[in-house]
């Protein structure tokens, strides 16, 4: 088992004859992801990478019978290709894209509220199922198939954490990158949901970053209701405080946000909190040992 | 991105907020005639630069003749303003606002903002405005409202009369609270605004409510279709090394350390600074290539860790995942032979195309140091500039 996706996930790619769609279209197929097309508006009906060109998400989902879809496209055409992947009822909508604009994010994520699709990132790595379905841009052969989930609002560091497990032994049962922007279409209590629930998943690496909620949240999750054993680490506990602007954002956040804040909320519900990056893996594989 | 209060009083004026009248001047000379042509009993002086606590750090004063609103705004003018949100290093004043002072009656705290917790446009007012609104948030949460707006709905009218409650405003301030309210909200979201804070909005002694302050940040994706916006940009704000890197969008933040940091992507820079600093040594910046980069952008990147006189050596930390480490390769020595970079640098590369890069840094002949991993990867630059110390 794993969490959304697996050899069975038939994909297609927004975006797909562009050079970003191209080149990782190309490393998806070689990781033996089950692409089945690509939508790229007024190329319809042409080929690329041997592979079906369609207008429209639409009309790529009803001849390939695709049921996620991965996006590449510039942040100025992001709403539409969300929008449009999310109007079409895929199951899962994989968007890479860094630089989308927060007011067409906000757009997007009142959009989806009670649609069926489960959007993932924007701004991300993506996700991977080791050894049957690469989604995104993470360099396939550092990953194994195993025990470990991961979730990250990172890209590379990502693929240290990953690099780290798979250095020791340790698989993974799927990676997923929620990304950085500050609203992700998937957050971490969701995620760590269905890694709750696989059976695959013995243990779980949250790689966190400073500023919003997102690891004091899972932290809440974790306390309560999460079963298996949880290693994070912080990315950012020696950035400089200070240079900010106004007053609104301290208020809001009431010391929440910080390195030091996410840690200690995190190791208080019981999870491994490793201080450098380097024993994220270490960390994990002593995690397991307490099980 | 952030504004000046001049820019977003404008903004203000623009949207039908009134506001007092003032003038933006860049020599004490000009402030003298603005305040002479700005027909009022007091002048207030302040310094536009991109940071809070201003009022506290001697920023902000008071003058009660056009000669003293000179002499002022030629104390300010080129000096550096230290604030509680400048950090250390301080910003220069460029430029002064001469603006006529008002007659308080009350003052209150308004911002809106984008939440991130909410996802949503939200109010946060407080009747307890002035400096201190952090501390007022800590020791009396109680005097802080804070009301989400539905974004289909938008800002409705109960809303407004909570918020009229909430700032102990008599009814007959209903109807201008209202419209100062809709067009910031508007102002907001037209010009895709993450921030405006007022701080403090007033109640004048005739009646009215003026904003004395305005902070105002634009989200920086949106930049591309706000050209209005774009245009506001002072990259005066920045310091030099940050104004060179967004140029060739690289995100850079200098710091004081000695350990020059190059690194793809912001949660393995930080991870990367995070890892120097837990060996015992700091970094001299953060610095994130990001997913575009080319030999171009690394050159640039060199750079500005040559320039740095604190750099005593450099760590390289790629990890290829969109970036294809061979291309990192081929840019790092370029820049490497063709900058004379004299510092050690440690190299590690992981990731797409890492065996080919790892083949041209060999072939390059270059004094290079190379790590397998993170940990030593620090401890290798560490120990290389600690002996160059010696």
């Amino acid at each position: 088992m794993s969490i959304l996706i697996d050899k069975h996930t038939r994909l297609i790619c927004q975006g797909f004859t562009g050079k970003q769609g191209t080149f990782h279209s190309e490393k998806a197929l070689e990781y033996g992801s089950f692409l089945v097309g690509g939508v790229t508006p007024g190329k319809g009906g042409t080929s690329h990478l041997g592979l079906p060109v369609f207008d429209t998400v639409k009309e790529a989902k009803e001849k390939t019978r695709a049921n996620a879809s991965v996006i590449y496209v510039p942040p100025a055409f992001a709403l539409s290709a969300l929008v449009e992947a999310i109007s079409a009822e895929l199951d899962l909508v994989v968007c890479i894209t860094e630089g989308i604009p927060l007011y067409d994010m906000l757009r997007v994520k009142q959009f989806i509220k009670g649609k069926k699709t489960r959007l993932i990132g924007p701004n991300c790595p993506g996700v991977i199922t080791p050894g049957q379905c690469k989604i995104g841009i993470m360099p396939g052969y550092i990953h194994q198939s195993g025990p470990v989930g991961v979730l990250s609002r990172s890209g590379t560091l990502t693929y240290e954490a990953v690099w780290q497990l798979s250095s020791l032994g340790l698989g993974q049962s799927t990676c997923v990158g929620i990304g950085g922007d500050p609203f992700p279409g998937t957050d971490f209590v969701e995620l760590l949901k269905l890694f709750n629930q696989d059976e695959q998943t013995e243990a779980v690496v949250i790689i966190g970053e400073i500023g919003g909620e997102l690891e004091e949240q899972a932290a809440e999750y974790i306390k309560t209701e999460f079963k298996k054993p949880v290693t994070a680490f912080i990315a950012g506990s020696s950035a400089p405080e200070g240079k900010r602007m106004g007053h609104a954002g301290a208020i809001i956040s009431g010391g929440r946000g910080t390195a030091k804040g996410k840690q200690k909320a995190l190791a208080s519900a019981g999870a491994f909190v490793a201080h450098s990056p380097a024993q994220i893996g270490i960390t994990l594989k002593n995690s397991l040992k307490t099980v | 991105m952030e504004i000046h209060e001049y820019q977003a009083k404008a903004l203000f004026q623009e949207f039908g907020i009134k506001v007092p009248q003032s003038t933006v001047v860049n020599h004490a000379d000009q402030a003298f005639e603005a305040a002479k042509r700005i027909k009022v009993d007091g002048w207030v002086v302040k310094a536009q630069v991109h940071a809070g606590g201003r009022g506290k750090a001697g920023g902000i004063k008071k003058a009660d003749t056009p000669e003293e609103v000179r002499k002022i705004a030629a104390e300010m003018i080129g000096q550096k303003l230290v604030t509680a949100q400048t950090g250390q290093e301080g910003k220069i004043i460029h430029q002064v606002l001469v603006e006529a002072i008002c007659e308080i009656e009350k003052e209150f705290y308004l911002a809106l903002l984008l939440d991130r917790v909410d996802q949503k446009l939200c109010f946060i007012v407080s009747s307890e405005g002035g400096m201190s609104i952090e501390e007022v948030a800590e020791k009396s949460p109680e005097k802080i409202f804070k009301l989400t707006v539905d974004p289909l709905c938008g800002l409705l009218s109960f809303q407004i009369m909570a918020i009229l409650k909430n700032l102990n405003l008599p009814l007959s301030f209903f109807k201008k609270l209202s419209a100062l309210l809709h067009s910031l909200y508007n102002l907001m979201v037209q010009k895709e605004s993450t921030l405006i804070e007022i701080n403090p909005l007033v109640r004048t002694r005739q009646g009215e409510l003026l904003p004395l302050d305005a902070k105002m940040s634009i989200d920086d994706n949106a930049l591309f279709r706000q050209e209005e916006m774009k245009a506001l940009m002072d990259l005066k704000e920045l310091p030099l090394e940050e104004r060179k890197a967004a140029t060739h969008e690289l995100s850079f933040v200098k710091l004081t350390g000695s350990i020059g940091c190059l690194v793809n992507g912001a949660g393995l820079a930080m991870a990367t600074m995070d890892i120097v600093k837990l060996k015992g040594a700091e970094p001299a910046n953060f610095l994130d290539v990001g997913g575009g980069v080319d030999s171009e952008k690394i050159d640039m990147a060199f750079q500005i860790l040559k320039e740095d006189p604190n750099v005593k050596g450099i760590l390289v930390n790629i990890f290829g995942g969109i970036v294809k480490c061979d291309l990192i390769a081929k840019g790092l020595v370029k820049a490497i032979s063709v900058l004379n970079i004299r510092v050690p640098v440690v190299v590690r590369l992981e990731g797409t195309h890492a065996k080919e890069a790892r083949q041209i840094l060999d072939n390059s002949g270059l004094d290079l140091s190379f790590a397998d991993n993170l940990e030593e990867a620090a401890q290798k630059i560490i120990s290389l500039t600690s002996e160059n110390g010696k």
